[in-house]
C-alpha cells in the first residue's frame, strides 16, 4: 500500500515539473523577448533590463531561476498589464473555484441519484427516458449547450438576468458546466449498481430478510460508488476546461476567460503561470481521487 | 433363455427401489421426423459476418451509419449544386452585395431582389448569410467538412502511433515493456487541454508555412493539433493494445510461430494484430468523436484552424455576437456538431455490442 502511494506521488511530482518545463520552454521557443514589442529602447537601457530579469543567461539557468521563483510561489509578473500574477490568479479563481465546486457537486448528486433509479427500473420508462439524456448530454459540447441556455433563459425569456459585477446569478454557469460529467456519472452509476446488484451478497442479503431500501442503501450503493470515486479526478479536468468556455460565454471574470484573453494577447508569463496553476490543480485532484480509491475499495486491503 | 435379441422380451430383473432402471417397453421410438426437429444448427459464419449481423440488427447503429451516410453524400454533393464559395462575399451580377448580411434562411437581399425583377436567377440561402454576406449554408458543409476531416485524421494518427507503440511493448515484455509503460503513465497523466492550447500557442509563431499553401490554408493551429493528437492521446490505445497482446501472446499458435523462426514482426502482424482488431475498431470509433469535439472546442476559443476557412466551433463561437438578431445561425452549427458527435456514439457503442468478445453470451 505505501509503495503505491509513494509511486504515485512520485508520478504526480515529474508531471509537474514535465509541465513547468515544457511550459517554460515552448513560451521561450516563441522569437521575441519580452522587451521588443514596443519602442525600441537604447542598447543600455536593454543591457541593465536583460540583466535585472536574467534573460542573458542560457534558457536553463532562466529556468533554474524560475522553477525556484515557483516553489516559492512567486508566479513572476505579467507581461502586459504588470499585476503580479499571483494575486490575479488568487482574485480571479475564487469565483470560478465557486462555480466549479458547485458544478461538481450538482453532477455528482443527481448523476449518482438518475444512475441508480435507472438501474433499479431497469428497462422500464424511467430508465429509458434517462438513459437517453444522458446520451445525448455526453454528445452536446458545454458550449453549444451555455449558448442555447443564454439565449433562452437570459435572452428570450428573460426570466434569468444577464451576469454582471453586482448580480452573481450561478445556475445557468453552473448547469451548463455540470451537464457532461452528470450524464456520465449517471451512466457509470447505472452500470455499477446493476454489477453490484447481481452479486451473491445482495442475494444472502435479500434472503437473510433485510429490508429493502437497507439492500440497496447499505449493501449496494456503497459498492457501486466505486468507479465514480475513479472518475472525480478525469471529472475535475473535464470541468476546468469547461469552464474557459462557460467564462467567456456568461461573461464572467474567471480564471477560465482570463487564461483565455490572454492566449489572445500573448500574455506569455500569464499563460505560463495560469498553466501551471491549472496543471497542478489537475495533477492533484487526479491523484487524490487515485488514493481514496485504493483506500475505499477493500478488495486491494488484503494485498 | 432368450432365443430372440429383442431386449424388450428378456425378463426384467427385480428392480431395486433406489436405481434408474428403466422399462424400455414403456417407450415409443421416435420417428424420422421427429429426430430432425432436434437438431438446432445454425449455419456457419465468420466472426466478422456474425458481428455485422448483430450491428445491422440494433436500431440505434443502424439509424447512426444512416445519418453519417447523408453527412458524408452532403458533404461531397454541395460544392458543386450550391454555387457559392465558403468565403465568397455573395456578388450579384459581377457587384458586391453590401446588404446581403444577417438574412434569414431563404430570403433575399435588395440587390438580389432586384437581380431577381430583372429576370436572373439567383441559388436561394437555404441558412441564410453571416454578417460578412457569406452564405451561411456553404459554411456550415464546410464547417462539417473540417470537423469530420480532423477527427478521421486525429484517429487514424492515434491508431497508428498507438498500436505500434503497443505491440512493440506487449511483445517485448520484461524490462522494455516496464519502461515504455512508464512513459505512458507520464504522458497519460499530463493535463492533455493545457499542453495543447500551449503549443497551438507556440506553433503558430514560430512555424513558417509561406511555402506549402496547402498547410498554410489549414493553419498553423490546425497543424500543432494533429502534432498534439500524435504526442498526447495514443497511449490510451497503447494500454488496450497492450494488455490484448499480453494475454493472446501465451496462445500455442504464437509458441509454434517462434518454433519455427518466424520473425517478431511477422508473428504480430500475421497472428497477434487480427485478434485485436475489433478493440481497435471500437477504440478508433470512439475517438473520433472526441477529437471533433476538442477540435470544435479549440475553435470556439479562437486556436483552430485558420480564418476564413470556417469550423463548426468558430462558427458556433461567431454566432454569438447577433443571438438576439438571429438565433438560428448558433442552431445550425450546434446541431451538426450534436448529430455528427451521437451518430459516432452511438455508431461505436453499437460496434461494441456486435463485436466485443468479452461481451459475447
Amino acid at each position: 500500500m505505501t509503495k503505491y502511494v509513494v509511486k504515485r506521488v512520485l508520478l504526480a511530482i515529474v508531471t509537474m515539473f514535465l509541465i513547468c518545463l515544457i511550459t517554460f520552454f515552448a513560451m521561450n521557443a516563441i522569437p521575441g523577448g519580452p522587451f521588443n514589442g514596443e519602442k525600441a529602447k537604447s542598447p543600455a537601457i536593454m543591457k541593465v533590463l536583460n540583466e535585472r530579469y536574467n534573460l542573458d543567461k542560457p534558457v536553463i539557468v532562466q529556468f533554474g531561476y524560475y522553477m525556484k521563483n515557483l516553489l516559492h510561489g512567486d508566479f513572476g509578473v505579467s507581461l502586459k498589464t504588470g499585476r503580479d500574477i499571483r494575486q490575479t490568479i488568487n482574485e480571479s479563481f475564487v469565483v470560478s473555484a465557486r462555480i466549479g465546486a458547485w458544478a461538481m457537486l450538482i453532477a455528482i448528486i443527481v448523476g449518482i441519484v438518475l444512475g441508480s433509479i435507472a438501474a433499479l427500473m431497469r428497462n422500464k420508462w424511467p430508465d429509458r427516458v434517462i438513459v437517453f439524456f444522458a446520451t445525448l448530454a455526453t454528445a452536446m459540447p458545454s458550449f453549444v449547450l451555455a449558448s442555447l441556455l443564454l439565449l433562452l433563459f437570459c435572452i428570450k425569456l428573460k426570466w434569468i438576468p444577464v451576469w454582471n459585477s453586482t448580480n452573481h446569478n450561478y445556475i445557468l454557469p453552473v448547469l451548463s458546466l455540470s451537464l457532461y460529467p452528470m450524464a456520465y456519472i449517471t451512466r457509470l452509476t447505472k452500470t455499477s449498481m446493476l454489477d453490484v446488484l447481481g452479486q451473491d451478497y445482495i442475494r444472502t442479503a435479500r434472503a437473510k430478510g433485510v429490508a429493502a431500501w437497507k439492500v440497496i442503501f447499505k449493501h449496494g450503493l456503497r459498492n457501486a460508488l466505486i468507479p465514480v470515486i475513479t472518475y472525480v479526478g478525469p471529472m475535475t479536468a473535464s470541468i476546468l476546461t469547461g469552464s474557459l468556455v462557460i467564462e467567456k460565454i456568461f461573461t464572467i471574470g474567471g480564471l477560465g476567460s482570463k487564461f483565455v484573453d490572454c492566449i489572445t494577447n500573448r500574455d506569455y508569463t500569464m499563460i505560463m503561470g495560469t498553466t501551471i496553476f491549472l496543471a497542478t490543480l489537475m495533477v492533484v485532484m487526479n491523484l487524490l481521487s487515485d488514493l481514496v480509491y485504493k483506500l475505499v475499495d477493500p478488495r486491494i486491503k488484503l494485498e | 433363455m432368450a432365443t430372440e435379441n429383442n431386449v424388450n422380451d428378456l425378463p426384467l430383473p427385480k428392480k431395486n427401489p433406489l436405481s434408474l432402471q428403466i422399462d424400455l417397453s414403456k417407450f415409443e421410438k421416435a420417428s424420422e421426423e421427429e429426430k430432425k426437429q432436434q437438431e438446432v444448427m445454425s449455419e456457419s459464419t465468420t466472426f466478422f459476418k456474425d458481428g455485422m449481423r448483430k450491428l445491422m440488427k440494433n436500431p440505434l447503429a443502424v439509424g447512426s451509419i444512416i445519418i453519417l451516410i447523408l453527412i458524408i453524400l452532403m458533404m461531397i454533393v454541395t460544392p458543386h449544386i450550391v454555387p457559392y464559395g465558403y468565403a465568397q462575399i455573395i456578388t450579384v451580377n459581377g457587384q458586391r452585395d453590401g446588404g446581403a448580411k444577417n438574412l434569414a434562411p431563404f430570403t433575399y437581399s435588395k440587390m438580389e431582389q432586384a437581380y431577381i425583377a430583372q429576370g436572373g436567377k439567383v441559388f436561394p440561402h437555404i441558412m441564410g448569410t453571416d454578417e460578412l454576406s457569406r452564405d451561411y449554408f456553404v459554411r456550415v458543409v464546410y464547417g462539417t467538412r473540417v470537423s469530420f476531416m480532423v477527427g478521421v485524421f486525429a484517429s487514424l494518427i492515434v491508431l497508428i502511433i498507438g498500436v505500434f507503440y503497443g505491440s512493440i511493448s506487449g511483445y517485448a515484455g520484461g524490462k522494455i515493456d516496464m519502461i515504455m509503460m512508464r512513459i505512458v503513465d507520464i504522458i497519460y497523466s499530463l493535463p492533455d487541454l493545457l499542453v495543447i492550447i500551449l503549443l497551438a500557442v507556440v506553433f503558430k509563431e514560430t512555424l513558417d508555412f509561406s511555402k506549402v499553401p496547402v498547410l498554410q490554408k489549414l493553419g498553423a493551429n490546425m497543424i500543432s493539433m494533429f502534432l498534439v493528437f500524435g504526442l498526447l492521446y495514443w497511449v490510451g490505445m497503447a494500454r488496450l493494445v497492450r494488455g490484448q497482446i499480453l494475454t493472446i501472446k501465451e496462445n500455442e499458435y504464437v509458441l509454434a510461430a517462434r518454433a519455427i523462426g518466424a520473425k517478431p514482426g511477422r508473428i504480430i502482424w500475421r497472428h497477434i494484430l487480427p485478434n485485436c482488431i475489433s478493440i481497435i475498431i471500437i477504440s478508433t470509433a470512439l475517438e473520433i468523436p472526441a477529437a471533433i469535439f476538442t477540435e470544435s472546442y479549440l475553435s470556439f476559443i479562437g486556436l483552430g484552424v485558420a480564418l476564413p476557412m470556417p469550423s463548426l466551433g468558430s462558427l458556433a463561437s461567431d454566432a454569438r455576437s447577433g443571438l438576439q438578431s438571429y438565433p438560428l445561425k448558433l442552431v445550425f452549427p450546434a446541431i451538426m456538431i450534436v448529430l455528427i458527435v451521437l451518430a459516432f456514439n452511438l455508431l461505436g457503442d453499437g460496434l461494441r455490442d456486435a463485436f466485443d468478445p468479452k461481451l459475447r453470451k
